[in-house]
């Protein structure tokens, strides 16, 4: 990983992320605030929320998001004015709807798969066991050719 | 001259590599033991070649020879030495001599070490090994030459990118390539055994230590990386969920599976195929790792080299390998019958369940880094999979395995019962939960993350406590703990590491402490426990840099605890800013501080960061890649013994 040749486009101007003057008077809007950016990708950046981006379109949209919490909008509300302004790129957490379901659902459902077949396989081991007694090896026979496929 | 004959020597051992490639696996064959032993000659002769063109190349880097586009590109005469060397890999092309390299390397090891692997399944791991080298020499030498002379040499180079100058930066690379490439000898084993149509305990005994140190290195790369990330973006951030990042943590996740399910191969000669498949996966993904990384196919931060014909080329690589090897898989598992018979309560289905649990948080990390480039192209959405998604639906899965860690690990081989294991762990089980109840009831009014983290991390830890003190027999003695064999030791330390480091990410996530502020020269301000003084901002000139270092006091309580200097660097070669955060490390958590732009009113944009526990996330993987060394000790040990009888004494009988 070579990391972030790219990230010299985006640290163009030494401008870190949240800036002190943005930082709204009213802890808990502010908090609120600082929960929705990290969830928010900046467009210009690659792979970055808003809250740890220094672009200046990063900067804007933390400006626009506190603009709206300050107007009185709940959390969803202030999301889905900038989603609808930016598309569902700006997201860094898809929208659990449509094809995204699948998304979401995949790692559950190769669970179960993998569990399934997990649990098929031990069975059938288990039962090797109970017919392996009788016309298999015996103990000590069994316990010699571990040994010797050790050694 | 030299960058001359590292050329030469390049090009030898790519033409040594076909006929390595070729001439062993003939000879494993027909029985001819002269064609089977050129394997061994040619890989050591591939590693003495790969050696010098390496050196060759590091040479050029180290004097500055700037007739050399890639030292023109990625160097500068004014760069400290250890900077100069680190730029060899500091790029596309010679990272990738670094990879061909490393691939010699494994093959000589392997042809060095082998002595006690049979000659046919010797001869075929070489041939394979081979194979992989002769892919990437053609790679390299068709499309990224890194000898590539220039005919008019300027007088000095356009630097390396300053963020790439860094201690921690430097050694990153070459450890996640030894990891990388480390598994690239799983796969190796497991086509040859596929070839040879037979699996055995021998085997697994043979590829564990590969995949071992596979992962001890893909561990201490991957913490190289996120160590850098803490201390050198400026707020202290250290994982980021990024594509690339996501391409060396699936190898990883795999690698752990891929040695846990090789014990069972080796210990009860069971789940053979599923390892088979396993080890020609996790080298899947190390070459899907390199795709994501040189194509440009996925936007990360961490794009390098973007070049879609070099993409296409180790496209073209991974299907012909993994395709083949997969063909080669279907045609023949059916033959691997697996011989042991174990319950349904034991240690091989607590493995069983280990493997399951990290191979599908594998595929979920997986297809979340996919899912922007299928969903563009199949749905015709253009959507972001970022760090909450996978914070998300990878952590239940790391939740799960800390639990059922402690219990799984105690089971005996064969048939076990989960009261008998739950029953030896009662004592580690209430003092985690004491634990998180003390922590829960101390920090009132928080998320419920730090206890559940320090639940897990507790849990673990104790349970491999007791685990390894269970070894001792009925009568534990101490005598008897130092006595016990490597493979405890770095069972119990590496599974210890894990839960340090769950618990270190959940408290850092859950404990942190921000302060972003205009700080006033001499006007001193509050942060947690801390008071902060900003008392002068200096210009500096560095070898190759200007920096804007800053002074800050702090005092704990009262108490004077000495001076932090964050810096801001401009590097005016490579025209570009840095920033460099004053930390100062303790153990029980960071203090960071980093410095921003001068305001209007003479005032210092500060941010001041507590990071509790941040120590602890790397102190673990310390200790699991230690872990994995101590195992890799016993293994030597026990390899080198020949005939002798593991110090275990076998396996408990039931």
């Amino acid at each position: 990983m070579k990391r972030l040749i790219l990230i010299l486009a985006i640290i163009a101007s030494p401008l870190y992320a949240v800036q002190p003057d943005e930082v709204l008077d009213d802890p808990v809007l502010e908090q609120r605030a600082r929960d929705l950016s990290t969830g928010l990708r900046c467009l210009v950046c690659r792979n970055e929320s808003i809250d740890e981006s220094n672009a200046g379109l990063a900067r804007d949209l933390r400006l626009l998001l506190r603009e709206r919490l300050v107007a009185g909008d709940s959390d969803e509300e202030a999301i889905s004015f900038i989603v609808d302004r930016y598309g569902e790129y700006v997201l860094l957490k898809p929208t659990i709807t449509g094809s995204n379901l699948l998304l979401w659902l995949a790692g559950p459902i190769m669970l179960l798969i993998a569990a399934a077949v997990g649990w098929s396989f031990l069975r059938k081991r288990a039962d090797a066991h109970a017919t392996a007694d009788t016309d298999g090896l015996s103990d000590a026979e069994k316990k010699r050719l571990e040994q010797i496929l050790k050694d | 001259m030299i960058t001359e004959l590292g050329h030469y020597a390049l090009i030898l051992a790519f033409l040594v590599a076909i006929v390595q490639s070729v001439i062993p696996l003939v000879g494993a064959s027909k029985r001819w033991t002269g064609w089977m032993t050129f394997g061994e000659t040619a890989a050591v002769a591939q590693l003495v070649l790969m050696t010098f063109s390496f050196s060759a190349l590091v040479w050029a880097f180290a004097t500055s020879d700037f007739s050399l586009r890639i030292v023109v590109e990625n160097s500068h005469s004014a760069k400290p030495m250890l900077y100069k060397i680190s730029g060899t890999w500091g790029n596309h092309e010679g990272s990738m001599l670094l990879w061909v390299y490393i691939v010699a390397i494994f093959g000589g090891m392997a042809a060095i070490f082998g002595a006690g692997l049979p000659p046919t399944l010797k001869a075929r791991v070489l041939a394979v090994q081979a194979a992989i080298g002769v892919a990437f020499y053609a790679f390299i030498l068709f499309t990224s030459n890194p000898f590539d002379r220039l005919v008019v040499a300027p007088f000095d180079g356009r630097d390396l990118n300053p963020l790439l100058q860094d201690p921690g930066l430097a050694f990153h690379p070459p450890f996640l390539y030894l990891g990388y490439v480390g598994l690239s000898m799983a796969f190796s084993f497991a086509v040859a055994a596929l070839i040879e149509g037979r699996v055995d305990a021998a085997w697994g005994r043979w590829v564990r230590p590969w995949t071992l140190a596979a992962w001890v290195f893909l561990t201490i790369g991957i913490a190289l990386g996120s160590w850098w990330a803490y201390y050198e973006l400026g707020w202290g951030g250290f994982w980021f969920w990024d594509p690339v990042e996501n391409a060396s943590f699936m190898p990883w996740l795999l690698a752990a599976a891929l040695l846990h399910s090789a014990i069972v191969v080796e210990k009860r000669e069971a789940l053979k195929s599923w390892t088979i498949l396993l080890a020609i996966i996790a080298f899947g993904f190390s070459l899907i790792g390199t795709f994501i990384v040189r194509s440009g196919l996925l936007t990360s931060v961490h794009a390098f080299a973007n070049d879609p014909e070099r993409g296409v080329f180790i496209l073209f690589i991974l299907v012909i390998f993994i395709g083949g090897a997969l063909t080669l898989f279907a045609a023949r598992a059916q033959a691997m019958e697996a011989k042991g018979v174990f319950g349904m309560v034991s240690r091989e289905s607590a493995l069983v369940l280990n493997n399951i649990l990290l191979a599908v948080s594998c595929f979920v990390v997986f297809f979340g880094t996919m899912w922007p480039m299928v969903a563009e192209m199949a749905f015709d959405r253009k959507l972001s999979v970022g760090a909450p998604f996978f914070n998300a639906a990878f952590t239940p899965f790391m939740i799960v395995l800390g639990i059922v860690l402690p219990v799984g690990a105690m089971m005996p081989w064969k048939r076990g019962k989960i009261g008998k294991a739950a029953y030896s762990l009662r004592y580690a089980f209430v003092l985690a939960v004491a634990l998180a109840i003390l922590v829960w009831v101390m920090q009132t009014g928080r998320s419920a993350l730090g206890p559940i983290g320090l639940f897990l991390g507790a849990w673990v830890t104790f349970g491999a406590a007791v685990d390894l003190w269970s070894r001792t027999g009925r009568n534990g003695s101490l005598s008897r703990l130092f006595r016990l064999p490597g493979a405890d030791w770095g069972k119990a330390v590496a599974h210890t590491g894990l839960g340090v480091t769950m618990f270190a990410i959940a408290g850092l996530t859950a404990w942190e402490v921000e302060d972003i502020r205009v700080a006033q020269p001499g006007q001193p301000f509050e942060v947690g426990q801390f008071t902060l003084t900003l008392d002068d901002v200096r210009r500096v000139q560095g070898p190759n840099y200007f920096s804007t270092t800053a002074d800050v006091r702090v005092e704990k309580n009262g108490r004077p605890m000495g001076m932090l200097h964050p810096e801001k660097r401009d590097y005016p070669v490579a025209r570009m800013p840095t920033t460099e955060a004053a930390i100062d490390y303790r153990f029980l958590g960071d203090l960071y501080v980093v410095i921003g732009d001068q305001q209007a009113d003479g005032g210092w944009v500060m941010r001041t960061y507590i990071k509790p526990l941040a120590n602890w996330i790397w102190g673990g993987c310390i200790l699991m890649a230690l872990g994995g060394f101590l195992s890799l000790s016993d293994r030597r040990f026990r390899v080198a013994a020949g005939a002798r009888k593991a110090p275990t004494g076998g396996v408990p009988a039931e």
